[in-house]
This record gives C-alpha cells, structure tokens and sequence, in this order.
C-alpha cells in the first residue's frame, strides 16, 4: 500500500465534525441517527462525513441491516499517534543533543556582525 | 502534548506541514550559530546510533549544505540550498532525502527571543505532497520509510 493511507485519515481528522464524531464513537457505537442528533444537520450530511472517515478506515459499519452502528477503529487512530510520537521523541533526543551542545559553547561568544557575514 | 521544554509536533492538515517547537536554556546567537557552524552542527543533527558526516555546510543566504547519516555501510545523504538565512533569526533551506531526489521539502526555521537567554526554536518543513510528508513522518526517513506502512498495512488489512 502506498502513503495513501495516513494522508486519508490526516484528512478525515481535519474536520472538526468529524474528530468530534470519532471522540463520540470512542465511548461506543452509535448509529447514525444518535451520531446526528446533537448537530443542526441533515442524516444525510453526517453520512457524508461517515463515508470519509470510512474510507480512511477510522470507522466501519456494522453488519446489522436496520441500524448498522458505527465502530471506531481505535488501532488506525493508535498507529497514527505512534508515529507522531515516534517523530516528536526523535526530535526531542536531537534537540536534547543540541542543549549539551549549547551548554558546552563558551560564554560571550562573539555575535555574528550585524552585515550577517557568516562566523 | 505542550510542555515548556519538550518538543511539540503539530501536523498540518490543510498543508502538508510539520511544526515542531522547542525552547532552549541559551540565548539566540548562541542557538543560530550551532546551526550555522558544522562543527556544532555534526554533533547533533544526526540520528542516534547513526554516524554524522557533513559534507558541506554553508549556511548562508545562496549557500547549500550536504550531509550523510551511515550505519553498517549503508549511507543515507541529504542536500538542499540555503534560500535564505538572517542571523540569530530565521534559516530558510530546502530539503531533499536522495533516495528520492526528485522530492523536496520547504524549511524554515526561527528563533524567538524569550528574554532571560531563552529561545524558542520553531520549524516548518512543507512538504511537496501529503504522501511525501506523511512518510517522513511515519519513518523519519533514516530509519526506514517501509516499516510505519507495513504496520498500517496490518491493521488496515484486519478490518477487511
């Protein structure tokens, strides 16, 4: 698979709708009709914002016919919070080498010349 | 996710961007010269556990910088051209891993001064694509790029 994947579910979290839809699905599933009661819009608009985060893989439907509740999928949400944390530890580590770096440069190190010519 | 010391990442969702923000215990000139002078710039830039070579760093306005991260003979180079770097406040380069030459990210660096020798480090790093930054941010590039995505393939592949 490609990077497809994360973009779409970036994408679908980009909505405030939507991530507010994903934290109400976190305590349980709902069908659409409780999904689309506190909001002033139609079952068919919240369908539509289903539909996106059902193709990010952030939801799935169930298979009951009549209600069909919807399901968080709380892996693809955790796979997406690792590799962001991931990211954020290994800048922390870079930066904390920067700090010993930073701490090791003498005092009063002369400025760069107000003309910007390089130290 | 805020702290007053730790690094935040922000992840753009309008444009394919990362921010990250981190706060330093030192004054400004002392933060933009360890990003100026390679000697500085060797001893933390690269990876954990990655062996730092810069190849060329000349960090000002028109300059370029190269550099490679190895390990156990493999080797992973960067290059990119400074656009446009002002003293104690702002580094704007490009950025290209070349493994994917024809991929670039927009960078942009700046300093804020906090008062109290305190500095606020901020970058930007705009990607070409969604698809190129997202995999930056899955792998961090070094190490290695299929790993994030077979996982996400794993899990995508179990909801069927």
């Amino acid at each position: 698979m490609t990077t497809d994947g994360l973009s779409k579910v970036f994408a679908a979290l980009a909505d405030p709708t939507r991530r507010d839809i994903v934290a109400r699905l976190a305590s349980g599933d709902a069908t659409v009709g409780q999904l689309a009661e506190p909001y002033a819009m139609s079952l068919q608009a919240v369908s539509k914002h289903l539909k996106v985060l059902e193709d990010a893989g952030l939801v799935t439907r169930g298979r009951d016919a009549q209600r069909r509740p919807v399901h968080l999928e709380t892996e693809v949400l955790d796979a997406m919070t690792t590799w962001i944390e991931r990211y954020r530890r290994e800048a922390e580590e870079r930066y904390r080498r920067l700090d010993d770096v930073l701490a090791a440069m003498p005092h009063g190190t002369p400025h760069p010349t107000p003309e910007g010519e390089r130290p | 996710m805020t702290t007053t010391t730790g690094t935040r990442i922000d992840i753009g969702t309008d444009l394919p961007t990362i921010v990250i923000t981190r706060e330093f215990d030192a004054p400004r000139s002392k933060v933009f010269r360890a990003h100026t002078d390679p000697d500085l710039v060797s001893q933390w830039l690269g990876p954990r556990g990655l062996e730092m070579t810069v190849d060329r760093w000349d960090c000002r306005t028109g300059g370029e910088y190269r550099y490679i991260h190895s390990r156990d003979g493999e080797e992973y180079a960067f290059h990119g051209s400074f656009h446009e770097v002002r003293p104690e406040e702002l580094i704007v380069q490009t950025f290209t891993f070349e493994g994917m030459p024809d991929s670039v990210a927009l960078e942009k660096l700046v300093l804020e001064d906090l008062g109290e020798g305190r500095t606020r480090l901020v970058a930007t790093s705009l990607g070409d694509s969604f698809e190129a930054r997202d995999a930056m941010v899955a792998s961090g590039m070094e190490t290695g790029i299929v790993e994030g995505y077979e996982r996400l393939d794993e899990v995508l592949a179990q909801q069927g």
